[in-house]
């Protein structure tokens, strides 16, 4: 039983990560209509900035999360202006490829700026050491990363919610032609949209670096965890995608411990059947 | 008959130019083996393996407006079930059948589950299965050789009843069965897009409501196609394994599955010879780029935003649009 808790407690901080990438996505397929494909490279490039603010330049933990948020808000920026705007009112097919070149660039720009070798970061001093849960030591980022997570689920339900740009991107996310009439400038709340999501992909990068390498082909690994999450949860329902990830999290750390052979076969399993009977995923409205 | 022998020789006529290039580049690729060395018949080979592949992936983008993320395991399911039956000792013929009835198999399964989808939903969903299918290889060692594959596949010869034995050993022999499989595949294929079931792939394409409200089964036609798609993968896939005689799991990760559809978009996914087009080109550019620098993802990252944001007709579109009007 303590092994079953120990792991759902491990899933449950790596369902933070699926979790703050998979809310990027959401937020840049609910608004912009975009599914982005090179999102994991957001989370990529966050971490990397995150790698060398902290290790190379030595600036402390909260700096280098700043820097890694300005780095991949940038790159959002870029990618939103001068690409992916000429495409919104294009077929869905086109949105996937063009987003999927992106993945190349961004895996080929990281092999060119910190070369090949695998980075395997320290963990910052502020986080070192364990405590002890059900009578095991648990590492005190693992529990750091679960309250983060959450903390920043609370801090988009905020904006969203009560904010006045979050009202607005609700009326853009749910009626384009209305909102735009009213007077919002649409083509400026979708570049700051993606901007947030690009943000989210980045806060998970840079939270990332302490425990897991950073790696080039990072982005197209974490772009497919988090399709089978925001699938499961319902594309564009950012409650779907913080539930998704909590499934996603746990019943992949448990999977590790008992049938470790089946993980991935399992969590692909989910994701087919959750499109076989119900293709709106958990959360997700009409299609 | 003498009306098919008018039809034929109407059609002759109109397309005689495009015949004697078609005729020409035919005989090209058969002498071909007399005056190049074994590495450019070995990319040739990997072109038209990538041509099926593209024609599998096309079958679904270009004429029925579907895009697949998981061809690569059909294409898995043909080099693996072929490697298999290779590995067991049989010649070569029974290994590519049964490579493309496995691939065909799947395909039909799977077909049910996922032409009820369009869009974003049939791309994740062929995303999920093809992910499966890679998982299975990764995982079923017993059956499959976990990571590592499986490894020393036979280049079988091909016989057929002791009427006639080809040794398959060498490069050039093997070229010429792969490139008549090829041309086999792609003259069917032809035939179907040019047959009223291929208008009907392209009417679903333009409009899905319109051809229901003819009294066409929409998602028959889709089974179809889907099915087609999965055969054609399964022959790529088949031709794959004793070509490089070692399949490993990644040959179903969903980033092989964008390997054709970068060819696809680079040739023209709305001619019929932009799938060809594109796998050369594709193989050609990589070559050539490989050479004279390291980033050739960076490279084609760019190239393909180029083409998705301005040509998205691809080579084809473009010599349709720009150079094939100045020719005449």
């Amino acid at each position: 039983m303590s092994n079953f808790i120990f792991q759902a407690l491990n899933g449950l901080s790596s369902a933070m990560f699926l979790w703050l990438v998979a809310a990027g996505l959401t937020v840049a397929f609910g608004v912009c209509g975009i599914l982005n494909v090179a999102h994991g490279s957001l989370y990529m490039m966050g971490a990397y900035f995150a790698f060398t603010s902290f290790q190379i330049l030595g600036l402390n933990f909260w700096l280098s999360l700043v820097f890694a948020l300005i780095g991949a808000g940038i790159i959002g920026f870029l990618m939103e202006r001068f690409f992916l705007r000429r495409i919104y009112d294009q077929p869905i097919e086109f949105q996937l490829i063009l987003t999927f070149a992106f993945i190349l660039v961004f895996d080929n720009l990281t092999k060119m700026i910190w070369g090949t070798m695998l980075i395997i970061p320290t963990m910052p001093s502020l986080f070192q050491g364990t405590i002890p849960i059900v009578g095991r030591p648990f590492p005190i980022y693992n529990l750091f990363i679960i309250f983060a997570g959450i903390a920043v689920a609370l801090i988009i339900w905020v904006i969203l919610n009560k904010t006045w740009w979050g009202m607005k991107l609700r009326a853009a996310a749910s009626q384009r032609e209305m909102a735009n009439a009213i007077g919002i400038n649409i083509p400026m709340l979708f570049t700051a949209a993606f901007v947030f999501a690009a943000l989210l992909a980045a806060i998970g990068g840079a939270l990332s670096t302490p425990i897991r390498v950073c790696d080039s082909g990072v982005g197209g690994a974490v772009i497919i965890q988090a399709f089978v999450v925001t699938v499961i949860g319902g594309l564009g329902s950012l409650k779907g995608a913080f539930v998704g990830a909590l499934i996603i999290g746990v019943i992949g750390a448990l999977c590790t411990l008992y049938v470790p052979f089946i993980e991935l076969f399992v969590l692909y399993l989910i994701m087919a059947v959750v499109l076989i009977i119900r293709p709106q995923g958990l959360f997700g409205g009409e299609r | 008959m003498t009306g098919l022998k008018d039809t034929l020789a109407l059609s002759i006529k109109r397309h005689r130019s495009q015949l004697c290039w078609l005729g020409a580049f035919i005989i090209f690729l058969f002498i071909l083996p007399l005056f190049s060395g074994d590495y450019i018949l070995y990319m040739v080979m990997r072109m038209a393996i990538l041509c099926l592949l593209s024609y599998s992936v096309n079958l679904l983008l270009g004429n029925t407006g579907l895009l697949s993320f998981g061809q690569a395991g059909f294409y898995a399911c043909g080099a693996y079930a072929c490697g298999k039956v290779l590995l067991a000792g049989t010649s070569l013929l029974p290994g590519i059948i049964i490579g493309v009835a496995v691939a065909a198999i799947v395909a039909i399964i799977l077909a049910f589950f996922c032409v009820r989808h369009t869009a974003i939903y049939f791309a994740m969903i062929t995303l999920a299965f093809g992910m499966m299918i890679f998982s299975l290889a990764e995982k079923w060692v017993k059956f499959t050789g976990g990571d590592d594959g499986l490894i020393g596949i036979p280049r079988a010869s091909l016989n057929f009843f002791y009427i006639f034995n080809i040794k398959m050993n060498t490069i050039p022999a093997y070229y010429y069965f792969v490139i008549v499989a090829t041309l086999i595949a792609i003259y069917f294929i032809y035939r179907i897009l040019h047959s009223p079931l291929g208008l009907i792939f392209q009417g679903i394409r333009d409009s899905e409501t319109r051809v229901s409200f003819v009294g066409i089964s929409v998602r028959k036609s889709r089974l179809i196609c889907f099915t087609i798609a999965g055969i054609y993968a399964g022959l790529g896939g088949a031709l794959f394994a004793p070509l490089e005689q070692t399949i490993t799991p990644s040959t179903s990760h969903w980033i092989t599955s964008t390997d054709p559809i970068i060819a696809t978009l680079l040739g023209g996914m709305y001619s019929f010879s932009g799938p060809i087009v594109g796998s050369v080109v594709y193989f050609l550019l990589k070559d050539i780029i490989v050479r004279l620098t390291m980033n050739w993802m960076l490279i084609l990252g760019t190239i393909i935003i180029i083409l998705v944001l301005a040509f998205r007709g691809g080579v084809m579109g473009a010599f349709h649009a720009y150079i094939s009007p100045r020719l005449k």
